[in-house]
C-alpha cells in the first residue's frame, strides 16, 4: 500500500497580486527539476468575464529544491498565448504536462474551445521550449491528438512520458455528453496513446481503467510512474452529475500495471483522501507523482478543482 | 472539358421532404444502379432558433434523367449525437460503391461561439442499397491536425489502382469581416490516401494554388479519371461579399493531373460557367461529377448555393 503524509498547500493563486492572468486557479500541476528548483507547471485563470465565463492558462511556480514550500519565482506571463480565432485553443490551455527532450522542453496541453449546443470541446495540442522552459511555441495551429472515430469529443488531461525509448500519452477521451436539462456534463475515461517520436500517435483505442462509481464515472490526471518494477498510476475520479461537493466530488484512485496496457485497479491500494476540514476537504484531485532526491512526492488539488490551489503530499510507505 | 447543360433537373421545393425540410438541395452526389440513378443531397430544417440543420435526401431519377422516380421519405442519417462534429449538419454525404460496400462520407458540421461553425469528416455505411446510413463511430475519421487546424470537410472518396483518395478541404484562417460583424473563413483543398477506405493519412500541403488571391476559398472538390488522366473539378470564390456579389460568387475550377499528386490548374478548361439569365445566372459551385451508362455527367449547384435545386450538365467529346 501507498502510504502519503500531507505536508500542506504549497501555491495559492490567491496570494499572488500583480497578475491579472493568475487570479485564481492552480490546476493539474506537473513538474520539470532543475538544479536549484522545482518547476511546477499548472493552469490558472483571470477572473471570469460578464457572462462569467472563464479562459484558462498555463503558467509555472519555482519551488526552492531544499524547501517545496519556499517559492522563488512565479513566471512572468503565460507560458503560451491563446489560440488564433476558431483554433481548438482559443479559450484555454489547460491542464499542461511537460517533458524535457533533446534540449529543449516540450509541453502537451488540452486547448479548449466554446460551442453552442454544449459548454466546451477539448483537443490536444502540443508546444515547445526553446529557453528551457520558460516560454513555448506551438508547433502548429491544430491539435496533434484530435478527436477520432471512437473518441468524439472531450480529448483532454495529457500526461506525457517516455519509458524504455517509447513515447506515451496518458489522456481522457469524452464517452458522450450527459444531457441534465440545463448544462450538459461530459462523461470521460482514461486513455493511452503511444509514439516514436512524441509527434505522431498511435491510440489503444480502449479505456485503461475500470469504473467504480458507475458506469458514466468521470476519470482524469493518469499520472503514471515506475517504481519497485511496476507501473503505477495514480488518478482522479467522480460521479458524472451533481459532483460538484463534498459527496460525490474528485477523490484518487490507484492502478498497477506490468506492461502498461493492462491495468488493475485497486483504490484500497492508496490512503490520498480528503482532509476533516481545510483547503482539501471536499476533494482531492489531480494527482501528479515525482521523485526528487530519493523521496517520492505527490502534488494534488483540493476543494473547487484547485480554485485555492496545490498541496504536497510525501510518500512515507509503499510496501507492495 | 466542354459541358453542355441540361437544365436544373430538381427542385426541392416540389417535393415533401423527410424532417421538415423545404427548401436546398445541395452538394448533389451520385449513386449509380442499373436502372437508375440516386443523388444524395443536403436540405435544410430551421430549428427552434431559426438556425439551419443540414439533413440528406435523395432523389431517384431513371437513367436518362428525364424522370424523378422517387423521392426519400424517411432519413436517410440522422444528425450526431449532442456535442459530435455532425451534430448540426451534413454537408455532403459523399457516397462511394466499394465492391459489395456502400460508404458514406460524412461532412459534419457544428456550431461553435467565437466563429460560426466546424467541422470534420465522419464514415458510414449502408447494407440497404444506400436507402439508410450508420455511423462506424461518433466522432470522425478525418480531423483537424496541427497543420489543419479547422474546418475539415466536403469529402470526396475515390479508389484508383486499388488505392482510396480522398480530397476535402481544411481550414486555413477565420478574418473579421470589414464591419467587424462577422467572421469569414478561407479554406482550401487537400488530400488524403488509405488503403482500407477507413484509416487516412493527410498528404499535407497545398494541391491547387490559388487564382483570386491568398484568401481565395476553395470547395467541394470532385475528381474522375477520363482516358487516363485525371480531372478535378472544384468551386472557389472570394473570401468576402461572396453570397450578394456576383462577381465574388462561386466559381467552377478546374485542375488536371496524371499521376494523383501534382495538379495543374487550368480554370479556362472547365468548361463550365454561370448563364446568361435563369437558375445558375449568379454562381455555380458544389460540383459532382460521375460515370453513368458510358456517358460523363456533372451535377452542381446555381444560385444562392442551391436555394432552389441542382442542375445537370453532360460532358461533350472534345
Amino acid at each position: 500500500m501507498f502510504k502519503w503524509k500531507k505536508l500542506g498547500r504549497v501555491f495559492i493563486p490567491q496570494e499572488v497580486k500583480d497578475r491579472a492572468w493568475l487570479k485564481e486557479f492552480a490546476q493539474a500541476p506537473s513538474v520539470l527539476i532543475y538544479d536549484d528548483f522545482v518547476r511546477v507547471y499548472f493552469s490558472c485563470r483571470p477572473a471570469p468575464d460578464e457572462a462569467g465565463q472563464y479562459v484558462s492558462y498555463s503558467a509555472f511556480v519555482d519551488l526552492n529544491r531544499k524547501n517545496l514550500f519556499e517559492i522563488v519565482n512565479v513566471s512572468e506571463r503565460p507560458i503560451l498565448e491563446l489560440g488564433e480565432l476558431g483554433t481548438f485553443d482559443e479559450f484555454g490551455i489547460y491542464p499542461t504536462s511537460v517533458i524535457r527532450n533533446d534540449g529543449t522542453v516540450l509541453a502537451y496541453y488540452g486547448g479548449w474551445t466554446r460551442c453552442e449546443s454544449t459548454p466546451y470541446n477539448v483537443a490536444i495540442g502540443a508546444a515547445i521550449s526553446r529557453d528551457d522552459g520558460k516560454t513555448f511555441e506551438r508547433l502548429g495551429p491544430g491539435p496533434i491528438l484530435p478527436i477520432a472515430v471512437d473518441e468524439p469529443m472531450t480529448i483532454s488531461g495529457p500526461k506525457i512520458r517516455r519509458f524504455n525509448d517509447q513515447w506515451y500519452l496518458w489522456y481522457v477521451a469524452g464517452k458522450k455528453w450527459a444531457e441534465t436539462g440545463g448544462r450538459p456534463e461530459s462523461v470521460f475515461k482514461i486513455r493511452m496513446a503511444t509514439s516514436l517520436d512524441g509527434m505522431n500517435w498511435s491510440r489503444i483505442g480502449r479505456d485503461l481503467i475500470e469504473s467504480k462509481l458507475e458506469a458514466d464515472e468521470c476519470q482524469a490526471s493518469p499520472d503514471v510512474f515506475f517504481h519497485q518494477d511496476r507501473y503505477h498510476m495514480f488518478f482522479c475520479y467522480k460521479y458524472s452529475l451533481d459532483f460538484r461537493n463534498r459527496e460525490r466530488g474528485y477523490r484518487i484512485g490507484y492502478a498497477s500495471s506490468d506492461d502498461m496496457l493492462h491495468w488493475t485497479r485497486d483504490d484500497s491500494q492508496t490512503d490520498m483522501d480528503i482532509s476533516e476540514e481545510g483547503w482539501d476537504s471536499e476533494m482531492v484531485a489531480y494527482p501528479h507523482v515525482f521523485e526528487l532526491d530519493n523521496q517520492i512526492y505527490m502534488l494534488y488539488l483540493g476543494n473547487q478543482v484547485g480554485k485555492f490551489g496545490f498541496g504536497l503530499a510525501q510518500l512515507i510507505d509503499s510496501k507492495l | 472539358m466542354k459541358w453542355k447543360k441540361l437544365g436544373k433537373i430538381f427542385d426541392p421545393t416540389l417535393y415533401k421532404l423527410p424532417n421538415g425540410c423545404v427548401e436546398f438541395a445541395q452538394a448533389p452526389q451520385s449513386l449509380v444502379f442499373d436502372d437508375f440513378v440516386r443523388i444524395y443531397f443536403s436540405t435544410r430544417q430551421r430549428d427552434a432558433k431559426g438556425k439551419y440543420l443540414s439533413h440528406i435526401s435523395f432523389v431517384d431519377f431513371d437513367l436518362e434523367f428525364q424522370k424523378v422516380l422517387r423521392v426519400s421519405s424517411t432519413s436517410v442519417i440522422s444528425l450526431g449525437k449532442l456535442g459530435c462534429y455532425d451534430e448540426h449538419g451534413i454537408f455532403p454525404l459523399n457516397v462511394l460503391r466499394d465492391g459489395e460496400k456502400i460508404l458514406g462520407y460524412i461532412g459534419g458540421w457544428n456550431r461553435r461561439v467565437s466563429v460560426s461553425v466546424d467541422g470534420a469528416i465522419g464514415l458510414a455505411l449502408s447494407t440497404d442499397e444506400g436507402e439508410s446510413f450508420t455511423r462506424t463511430g461518433d466522432g470522425p475519421i478525418l480531423a483537424a491536425s496541427v497543420q489543419e487546424p479547422f474546418l475539415i470537410g466536403d469529402p470526396f472518396v475515390a479508389k484508383f489502382n486499388d488505392e482510396y483518395h480522398m480530397w476535402y478541404i481544411h481550414g486555413l484562417k477565420w478574418i473579421l469581416g470589414e464591419n467587424n460583424l462577422s467572421n469569414e473563413r478561407v479554406y482550401k483543398i487537400g488530400h488524403a490516401k488509405s488503403a482500407d477506405g477507413f484509416t487516412w493519412a493527410k498528404t499535407g500541403g497545398r494541391i491547387i494554388p490559388d487564382r483570386l488571391n491568398d484568401n481565395e476559398c476553395q470547395a467541394l472538390p470532385t475528381v474522375i479519371n477520363i482516358a487516363n488522366r485525371y480531372h478535378m473539378l472544384f468551386c472557389y470564390r472570394q473570401a468576402f461579399d461572396f453570397r450578394t456579389e456576383k462577381e465574388g460568387g462561386y466559381r467552377i475550377g478546374y485542375a488536371y493531373s496524371d499521376n494523383l499528386t501534382d495538379w495543374t490548374r487550368n480554370d479556362q478548361d472547365c468548361g463550365i460557367d454561370v448563364s446568361e439569365s435563369g437558375w445558375d445566372s449568379e454562381m455555380v459551385c458544389y460540383p459532382h461529377m460521375f460515370h453513368c451508362d458510358s456517358r460523363v455527367y456533372l451535377l452542381y449547384n446555381g444560385n444562392e448555393f442551391g436555394r432552389n435545386g441542382f442542375g445537370l450538365a453532360l460532358l461533350e467529346d472534345d
